[in-house]
């Protein structure tokens, strides 16, 4: 018994010590990939607008949904007066055919529904991928084989079909986004984090670790919080990770199809669908939207892949990022094996070799 | 072979459930919603008393088990429907009537059907050949600026929403450069050669899409292929690089790219919505935008249930591809 009470006290220790220096490698690793730091950047500064869309216009004089009827042009079918479909300096980026809205203010309005509704998808998946493939790894014979084949259901149903059927039956009062963001995170993306998650518990619970809290008489509910989850997380945060930038396509596709976000709040999906109309006389009414949507989905794509390559040890090593053990070394005065490692991989030029230095 | 039968057999019966699931998963979500039907059904102007009617003749008051034994019914057996003058009989396969146009819903999807097959078997041609074809380029020239440039690409193709380069393709294509008309669906049987020159943008579209994640897929596997010990042999008997590449890489590859087109048939399935919505091509995903929009049920439970039939329909059958391709499979 106490055996196993100190084998659970080492596994806590353990467990919290390689997750401080796990998140400090995980950056380590994050930064030594160029193009990964930079889309990083990039989603770092649409985060920003979209936090700062109300700052952004009000800087700007304008408002998403204010109709501007004296800037556009009726006798010629509702294009944008002036030259480059409205710009001025009261519309920076012009106006929308047909209605005046300011184009701008609609852009960065439109960059909140797009991450918000992402995240949120995000979120609701990964909540209920591990809580799924977690009970059905944990499970008895019965409750897996249940949980498993609803998963399998899941994984097979096409995603843009059920996400239309769904958006149609539900009451226009359910406030609409969280509606989009629900119905994406439900028919998407958490069943293949599930099984993902069972896989993983499977291979896990059988650690000595797992298993000593388990015989140790922790709950499965304790077992699964304190000593799994913890294992659980890089492959979850990479699943996740990814399924970003898949969620932001599908909500501009649901807008793009008119059974999205519903007018007046602004989304890029909806801004493309009488964009094509348009695009001679107001050709940035399409640009913008679609150049917004590239580089978003491009950017997450892209960070998506780093953070994988810097949370998956194999990916990693084709980095020949040091894992920090010099300046750990220095701390702890470690043998001067571990040193002489760690002044070869300083000297390496790399981004934690520089630092390392610095 | 007996272990491969059996799996067959599993395969097959997992895909029925599924199927039996997911019907009765999208009947009870649909016709278990908060939303009138017969108020949207019957129009805004209708009478209480004209509501009332129509429910009582779309059997919306009935208790859910009746109507899905109804369904169930009508699927397997055949049912009779009365259209207020007069009866009308469905046969067999019976998917139920439109609550708009009164049409059968069979009828619509086999109507729409050969349009949305053209859209996504062509477009699997080509994103099987484009996909793969760039996987083995860049696992060739892996190392090499023009792997770097290669990979990029991909990246932007899989980081690309399919309606975006649809559009992007249609108004440079068709508008600017005006090397072709707006496309305009041509039956196949009518004008074949009409027919692959109007499909050719959506082709394009939906496949440019989908064949990133084949390309990368391909790479990745023929990577790890060609560094395991055999292909080191292979290399030191003296077997030229371009022997190597096509006969042995790309083998090992192969079972991955066919899981791989399985799932993809399932999100292109997705994607076609979009394409046709795009290009204005009448196929069921079309039609099926437009019954959700004026919340016609019958017709989307119809269309959600035959495609998610194909769909269940190609991963079983890619299961299946996989194990004759990798007999370790059958051992799991």
């Amino acid at each position: 018994m106490s055996e196993a009470l100190v084998t659970v006290e080492a596994a806590g220790t353990e467990s919290s010590v390689p997750a401080a220096s796990g998140a400090r490698q995980f950056w380590r690793r994050l930064r030594a990939q160029r193009a990964a730091l930079v889309a990083a950047a990039v989603v770092a500064l649409l985060v920003l607008i979209a936090l700062g869309a109300p700052l952004l216009t009000a800087l700007e004089g304008q408002d998403p949904t204010t109709y501007h009827p004296s800037l556009i042009d009726s006798a010629r079918g509702g294009v944008p007066v002036g030259s480059l479909g409205g710009m001025s300096a009261d519309h920076w980026l012009g106006v929308e055919p047909q209605t005046g809205r300011d184009l701008f203010a609609r852009l960065v309005y439109g960059a909140r529904v797009s991450l918000g509704v992402a995240l949120a998808a995000t979120v609701a998946q990964v909540i209920l991928g591990t809580v799924m493939g977690v009970a059905a790894g944990l499970g008895n014979r019965w409750v897996d084989l249940v949980l498993s084949r609803i998963t399998d259901i899941f994984v097979a149903m096409p995603l843009m079909i059920m996400a239309l059927a769904l958006l149609a039956v539900v009451p226009g009062d359910f406030p609409r986004p969280v509606l989009v963001a629900l119905v994406i995170a439900l028919v998407s993306g958490w069943s293949t984090t599930a099984k993902m998650v069972r896989a993983q518990t499977l291979t896990l619970k059988n650690l000595d670790y797992v298993a000593a809290s388990r015989l140790s008489g922790w709950s499965t509910w304790r077992t699964a919080v304190r000593e799994l989850l913890p294992g659980l997380a890089a492959p979850v945060i990479t699943y996740a990770a990814l399924l970003v930038p898949t969620n932001i396509s599908a909500e501009a596709a649901l807008s793009f199809l008119g059974v999205g976000v519903k007018p007046p709040t602004p989304s890029w999906g909806q801004m493309l669908t009488s964009a094509d109309v348009w695009y001679q006389a107001a050709p940035q009414y399409l640009l913008l939207p679609a150049g917004a949507l590239f580089v978003t989905v491009f950017a997450l794509t892209v960070l998506g892949d780093g953070v994988r390559v810097a949370l998956d040890p194999r990916a990693a090593s084709r980095l020949r990022v040091g894992t920090g053990s010099k300046r750990e070394a220095r701390a702890e005065q470690a043998a001067p094996q571990a040193g002489t490692r760690a002044r070869r991989q300083g000297g390496a030029k790399t981004e934690a070799g520089k630092e390392d230095r610095a | 072979m007996n272990g491969l039968t059996g799996f067959v057999l599993r395969r097959v019966i997992g895909a029925v459930v599924t199927l039996f699931a997911l019907s009765v998963i999208i009947y009870v979500v649909f016709y278990v919603t908060p939303g009138n039907v017969a108020q949207i059904t019957c129009g805004p102007r209708c009478s209480p008393a004209q509501v009332h009617q129509v429910a009582q003749q779309l059997h919306l008051d009935d208790p859910l088990y009746v109507r899905y034994g109804h369904f169930l019914q009508g699927l397997f057996a055949g049912q009779d429907f009365s259209t207020g003058t007069s009866v009308e009989h469905c046969a067999a396969p019976c998917l139920g009537q439109s609550y708009q146009t009164d049409q059968q819903v069979t009828d619509i999807i086999l109507a729409k059907l050969p349009v949305s097959f053209s859209l996504v078997l062509g477009a699997m041609v080509i994103w099987l050949l484009l996909g793969v074809g760039t996987g083995v380029l860049s696992a060739w020239r892996r190392g090499r600026f023009s792997e770097r440039v290669l990979t990029a690409i991909t990246l932007a193709g899989v980081a690309t929403p399919v309606f975006v380069i649809g559009l992007v393709l249609m108004i440079v294509v068709c508008g600017e450069l005006q090397l072709l008309p707006f496309p305009q669906y041509v039956n196949f049987t009518d004008d074949p050669e009409q027919w692959a020159w109007n499909l050719l943008l959506p082709w394009l579209s939906l496949a440019l899409v989908e064949s990133a994640n084949f390309a990368r897929l391909t790479r990745a596997s023929m990577l790890e292929t060609l560094a395991e010990d055999h292909i080191r042999t292979f290399r030191a008997y003296g077997v030229s690089e371009r022997a190597v590449i096509a006969r042995h890489a790309l083998r090992g590859a192969t079972a991955s790219v066919i899981a791989l087109n399985a799932v993809t048939f399932g999100s292109a399935v997705g994607g076609a919505v979009l394409t046709e919505t795009l290009f204005g091509l009448p196929g069921v995903g079309q039609e099926l935008v437009h019954a959700v929009k004026v919340v016609d049920l019958p017709v989307v439970v119809g269309m959600v249930l035959v495609i998610g039939f194909f769909v269940v329909l190609a991963n079983a059958v890619a299961d299946v591809l996989y194990a004759v391709a990798d007999r370790r499979v059958v051992l799991a």
